[in-house]
């Protein structure tokens, strides 16, 4: 078969992949609407904090009297609204374990006692306020604490931190049920195998089904850069070859995981069942929407050779603290090394039918 | 080469773990020939064909196509044979011209053989339709059309008609009943539905338990049974669709 040829099987390949996503409205939504939508919805709310609400759960036996709504007022902590319910012990115990509230206030002597779990860090945090606004001193932090300035710079803020990850989770996640889930769909079709009962190239087929899902993951993750860089203003001075390598070596690797992944199985319950496997545990642990580094210390070096922490704090740090090529080089280097190993596994164990 | 038979298979064995799905089976199909293998589920006629078509290795024995054999001639016995398997389902949002064109790139044809196979296949007036959209029988036209686009020597159908209403199979009939006066392809054919074989085949072999009970033409094979299914219960003391 001639050059050109061979350059119209790989041109219809592709044409037939891009087609079979853009031609279903679904695909378009969740991978390009979804992401933005989540973005904007995460954004807002941890942009505008709005009036912070406190439930307390007030023992009706007790001597305390207190109004049924408290509003404490602070201009750059944001004000906070406690809510008193009176019910008794039992109830309030019954709400407590519902997780309807944190913290249960009763008296003794006339004096304050508060019950709750003391591990719990927002019950702390509801009895710090509770404490204070109850001893007469409303603000949280004492007068001699020092001053308190706002960062609200670009950068440092919660959508700084979640953009760049939540691209990074849309590249992974595009690419496990793109091309992992397509994969083994078409062969539980059949398809796989009418195919390649033809003279078709196979490389062609993976190569054009790896080419167009990494056209669709550029295309969703501009649309969500220029969303972000629009609604909130994100850092766009960065570093773009940079960004493009690290974007690319993101692809190549799990583009790789995904054709290990789906090599072998026919049944796509199966398929969901290994795509999950993998996805979850990185989805949990690589710090796309908050921190790895709560996690026990003894786990952070793992965490940081998942290919998702990889890709995601590469980004992160392009878009945030405006590293170059250098800084990234060796996450670029190891995410196309991983994805060549895992790729050509795959193809080794690969099933067509 | 034009000699030797399109199909040869030697004491051909295959077995999965513990069931044995062929045992020793001998076949020989002539160019041109449109053979018929009948037999209820199970009986060896599926995996018989993955073998020929290459997709299954024989434990033992040697299959030969167009005396060639698939460890040392798969490039050119692709471009040999038309496949056509029960219930493919090809890209949904795809059109059936689209889908046509793709399958002729990979034999490097042009869009003037895709035009002569839709007007073969009856797919004329669907050739825009997604092929999600079309019925039971219009997608196995076109699975039958993208099976021929090559023009095979050999084309392969593994119960193409299953599932189809009556008329939608005698369409399938019909396509391959002119196919057959028109070009010199042997086909090979499972089924469990006589009146398919009686309708599109000259030779019919009977199989079951993964070896052939009987072969032979249609008259050769009838003798004193009024039917085929009376001589397969003659032979197994069953009915073909049990």
């Amino acid at each position: 078969m001639s050059n050109r040829l061979h350059a119209r099987q790989l041109g219809l390949l592709i044409a037939a992949n891009f087609r079979e996503i853009i031609r279903e409205p679904g695909v378009l939504f969740w991978g390009i609407g979804f992401p933005i939508l989540m973005s904007l919805g995460l954004g807002i709310a941890f942009t505008k904090k709005p009036a912070e609400i406190r439930k307390i759960a007030l023992v009706s036996s007790s001597s305390l009297i207190i109004k049924d709504t408290v509003v404490v007022s602070d201009e750059k902590l944001g004000s906070t609204t406690f809510i008193f319910e009176k019910m008794s012990w039992d109830e309030a115990m019954v709400l407590l374990k519902r997780g309807n509230f944190n913290l249960i206030l009763d008296s003794k002597d006339g004096q304050p006692q508060y019950h709750f779990d003391p591990m719990n860090p927002d019950a702390q945090l509801c009895f710090l306020k509770l404490s204070r606004m109850l001893q007469g001193k409303p603000e949280v932090l004492p007068e001699n604490a020092g001053q308190i300035k706002p960062l609200t710079v670009s950068g440092t803020r919660y959508i700084d931190f979640f953009i760049p990850g939540i691209l990074s989770m849309g590249v992974m996640m595009s690419c496990m049920w793109g091309l992992s889930y397509g994969l083994i769909d078409k062969r539980s079709k059949k398809l796989l195998r009418r195919m390649v009962a033809t003279p078709m190239k196979k490389s062609y087929f993976l190569m054009s089904m790896i080419t167009v899902r990494i056209g669709m993951n550029f295309v969703e993750s501009l649309l969500l850069v220029i969303f972000a860089w629009l609604a909130f203003g994100i850092n766009m001075a960065v570093n773009l070859p940079a960004l493009l390598l690290i974007f690319m070596a993101g692809n190549f690797a799990f583009a790789g995981l995904a054709v290990l992944i789906s090599s072998r199985t026919s049944n796509t319950e199966v398929g969901n069942g290994f795509i999950n496997a993998v996805v979850f545990p990185m989805m949990i642990m690589s710090g796309i929407f908050f921190s790895y580094h709560n996690f026990p210390d003894w786990a952070i070096p793992v965490i940081r050779m998942l290919p998702l922490t990889m890709l995601a704090d590469g980004v992160r740090s392009i878009f945030i603290e405006g590293a170059g090529l250098l800084q990234v080089a060796q996450p670029i280097l190891i995410l196309t090394a991983v994805g060549a190993l895992l790729f050509s596994a795959g193809l080794k164990v690969f099933r067509w039918y | 080469m034009m000699d030797q038979p399109a199909i040869e298979v030697k004491k051909v064995f295959k077995s999965f773990k513990t069931v044995q799905a062929v045992k020793g089976v001998d076949l020989q199909i002539q160019r041109g020939h449109f053979v018929a293998i009948l037999g209820p589920n199970g009986a060896g006629k599926t995996t018989l064909v993955e073998m020929i078509e290459g997709i299954q290795i024989p434990d033992s024995g040697e299959i030969k196509v167009l005396g060639k054999t698939w460890k040392h001639h798969s490039a050119e016995l692709h471009n040999e044979i038309g496949l056509c398997l029960q219930d493919t389902r090809f890209i949904e949002k795809l059109r059936v011209i689209e889908t046509l064109r793709l399958f002729s790139s990979f034999y490097g044809l042009d869009n003037g053989r895709v035009e002569e196979v839709i007007d073969l296949v009856a797919l004329d007036e669907k050739r825009r339709a997604y092929v999600v959209n079309l019925s039971g029988g219009q997608k196995q036209r076109l699975a039958i059309g993208l099976a021929l686009l090559n023009k095979p020597a050999i084309l392969l159908l593994d119960e193409p008609t299953t599932g189809l209403d009556p008329n939608a199979r005698r369409e399938i009939w019909a396509i391959l009943n002119r196919m057959k006066q028109e070009s010199e392809t042997s086909m090979l054919l499972t089924t469990h539905y006589m009146e398919e074989a009686e309708q599109l085949c000259d030779y019919i072999v009977i199989m079951d338990q993964g070896i052939i009970l009987k072969e032979g033409t249609k008259n050769d094979l009838l003798g004193e049974n009024k039917t085929l299914d009376d001589l397969f219960i003659d032979l197994t003391g069953r009915h073909l669709n049990e």
